[in-house]
């Protein structure tokens, strides 16, 4: 199997008033061509920064980049030009944003906004659009197609909208689906329902998709393989069988035990105790030391590298948990 | 056409447009048509008959040349109307731009051109137009492009502040991750979600301009006389406006009306262009239709 993307030592730092935020400290990601790819980590960690970079949508006057991000294998697509940038986003990459009720053009209906995303990338005519656009729009499971063609977005409730923005989102085949938090905003049976589709068009289309999530529910419902991040590095990378059932990091060992678990009454939510470090300070040794029950000296002063343990499963710990 | 379309047309015409709509329509047709309604030439004078009240002959009565006030009225409505519009349109071509050019990109493009504005905002509005004409020249086309220039600042600022708001929503980010190109987000993204407000601002722009091409024809550097313009019809009723209260109250009732006019049609541009509202039916409707449910 291929990388379609290979992330290689990427560094985001941003500017701040109060000095740099390492938005992203030091990540390397091969998304594989036709796999479902999770990025788990909590709030502020960079998983969102880390998606964006593969798009460029930072606003780059005020941030800098480091490493490399390999496209297809030959392209490095934080060198590219704004130009071909623009050839690359939508057509071959696109993404699905966080809260459907704001991703989509106030003023303009839905129809038209479909159209135009076609229109954009594809040499066809004002009627084929719109044929591929009811097409679309009934693929993702919206009907009458097209009554809600003319629609404007806020005549559609947010799991309507949010399947409208997946159906942008392929409307030109793309290589890589990027769904940035996109069920967070939903409620939870809707969120099975967008996360079914996004499984079934993926496995019509064969694209790689790139999850970015705070819920191991939605890492368990569809990914293949799943990356979880803390403090702006990886910290433990494998299939996802792997990681649920023997997860070797303190930390994905953590997270997985605070994941409410139905049918307990009456007992303590388990918490991770502390937060996270500050991104502006320079950490030394393993980050997750401070909250780690394990934490030894030896894990405060030296930054543990990523080990491989077993097929595809790599942690980045000095402790070896059997 | 559609029957959705039809209902869409329909939801525009609420009662204040169309009495807008209306007066707006029976100026600009006099204006047009001044030569066929109009009884005297505007700038025939009549010493014998100066400053007499409304009569059968002179309607509006006469100003202190002897000239038909309603016929001065009828040719003047030309001159104020294409004058005003001109200012408007060209602070617009050139302000809105360079707001949206300004907030969008920021940085070195917004800093210099927001510096040329604040130089331009520093001076007196009219006293910066005197500049300009006496620079390049007297005459009515000199003063609407002064005039225009003068108001650029202020609707290149606004449409900034407008375009800062809106770059920041999620939209905007999504139509870059789609791959439209900056120009592509500016004009057809942003701006048409700037366009409501700008309106507004425009119609209350359209009564300024209207006054202060008066204030340039007063001082002799606008509309030459003795060719008849509201502004200036007003500035020489002035003088007599304790004998003669017609020659200045008619031209001021004018501009007033053309100018609530236009803001009333452009507020209800303004409801029709967004779709939330433009969706909705009227109050008096709604009601029936929650009477027949209940």
């Amino acid at each position: 199997m291929s990388e379609l993307i290979n992330i290689k030592n990427l560094k985001v730092n941003l500017m701040s008033p109060r000095g740099i935020v390492h938005a992203v400290r030091d990540i390397n990601l091969e998304i594989a061509q036709g796999q479902i790819h999770g990025l788990v980590g909590e709030s502020g960690c960079g998983k969102s920064m880390t998606a964006k970079s593969i798009m460029r949508l930072h606003d780059e006057k005020k941030m800098l980049y480091g490493g490399e991000i390999i496209y297809e294998g030959n392209t490095d697509i934080l060198t590219m030009k704004e130009k071909e940038l623009e050839q690359i986003r939508g057509k071959d990459i696109s993404m699905i944003f966080q809260d459907p009720m704001t991703t989509l053009n106030p003023l303009l209906r839905i129809g038209k906004q479909l159209d135009e995303m076609i229109l954009q990338h594809e040499k066809v005519s004002k009627a084929e659009a719109k044929e591929r656009s009811l097409k679309l729009l009934e693929k993702v499971g919206i009907f009458p197609a097209e009554q809600r063609y003319k629609q404007y977005p806020f005549e559609l409730s947010g799991g309507m909208l949010q399947r409208v923005s997946i159906a942008m989102a392929i409307a030109c085949n793309p290589k890589l689906l990027i769904a940035d938090e996109s069920t967070t905003a939903l409620d939870v049976t809707v969120q099975a329902q967008i996360l079914r589709l996004i499984k079934e068009l993926q496995e019509q289309n064969g694209m790689s998709v790139l999850v970015i999530t705070h819920n191991f529910g939605v890492i368990a419902e569809i990914c293949d393989v799943v990356s979880v991040m803390y403090a702006e590095v990886i910290v433990e990378h494998g299939p996802v069988g792997e990681i649920f059932h023997n997860p070797k990091h303190p930390y994905t060992m953590d997270l997985i035990q605070s994941i409410p678990k139905s049918g307990e009454r009456g007992g303590k939510l388990v918490t991770i105790p502390g937060t996270p470090p500050d991104l502006r300070r320079k950490i030394v040794g393993c980050a997750y030391a401070e909250r780690c029950k394990y934490a030894t000296d030896a894990c405060r002063e030296s930054a543990p590298q990523l080990e491989s343990c077993g097929e595809n499963h790599e942690f980045a710990c000095k402790h070896k948990f059997a | 056409m559609d029957n959705s379309k039809k209902e869409k047309i329909k939801s525009f015409f609420t009662g204040p447009v169309i009495v807008s709509a209306v007066v707006l329509l029976l100026i600009i047709l006099a204006s047009v048509f001044a030569g066929i309604i109009a009884k005297y030439d505007p700038n025939e004078v009549d010493i014998s008959n100066i400053l007499s009240g409304p009569t059968m002959q002179h309607f509006l009565g006469t100003d202190k040349a002897g000239r038909d006030i309603f016929s001065r009225i009828l040719f003047g409505g030309r001159m104020t109307l294409l004058s005003a519009l001109g200012v408007i349109l060209i602070s617009v071509i050139i302000g809105v731009p360079v707001g949206i050019f300004s907030g969008y990109y920021g940085g070195w493009t917004d800093k210099m051109l927001m510096r040329i504005s604040d130089i331009i905002l520093a001076f007196p509005s009219l006293l910066l137009a005197f500049v300009f004409v006496s620079a390049f020249g007297r005459g009515i086309i000199n003063a609407v492009v002064a005039l225009g220039i003068v108001y650029v600042p202020m609707l290149a600022k606004l449409t900034r502040s407008l375009v800062m708001v809106e770059k920041n929503k999620v939209y905007v980010e999504a139509s870059k991750s789609i791959g439209y190109s900056d120009l592509n987000i500016m004009f057809k993204q942003i701006l048409p979600n700037c366009v409501s407000t700008l309106l507004v601002q425009l119609t209350l722009d359209i009564g300024y301009a209207i006054l202060d091409l008066a204030s340039m024809s007063f001082l002799g550097l606008g509309v030459q006389p003795p060719t008849s313009d509201w502004g200036a019809m007003l500035d020489e009723g002035r003088i007599v406006i304790t004998i003669s209260p017609l020659a200045s109250l008619a031209p001021g009732m004018m501009i007033i009306l053309t100018v609530v006019a236009l803001n009333i049609f452009g507020d209800g541009v303004r409801a029709y262009l967004d779709p939330q509202q433009r969706k909705l039916p009227s109050l008096k409707k709604f009601k029936k239709l929650v009477g027949e449910e209940m």
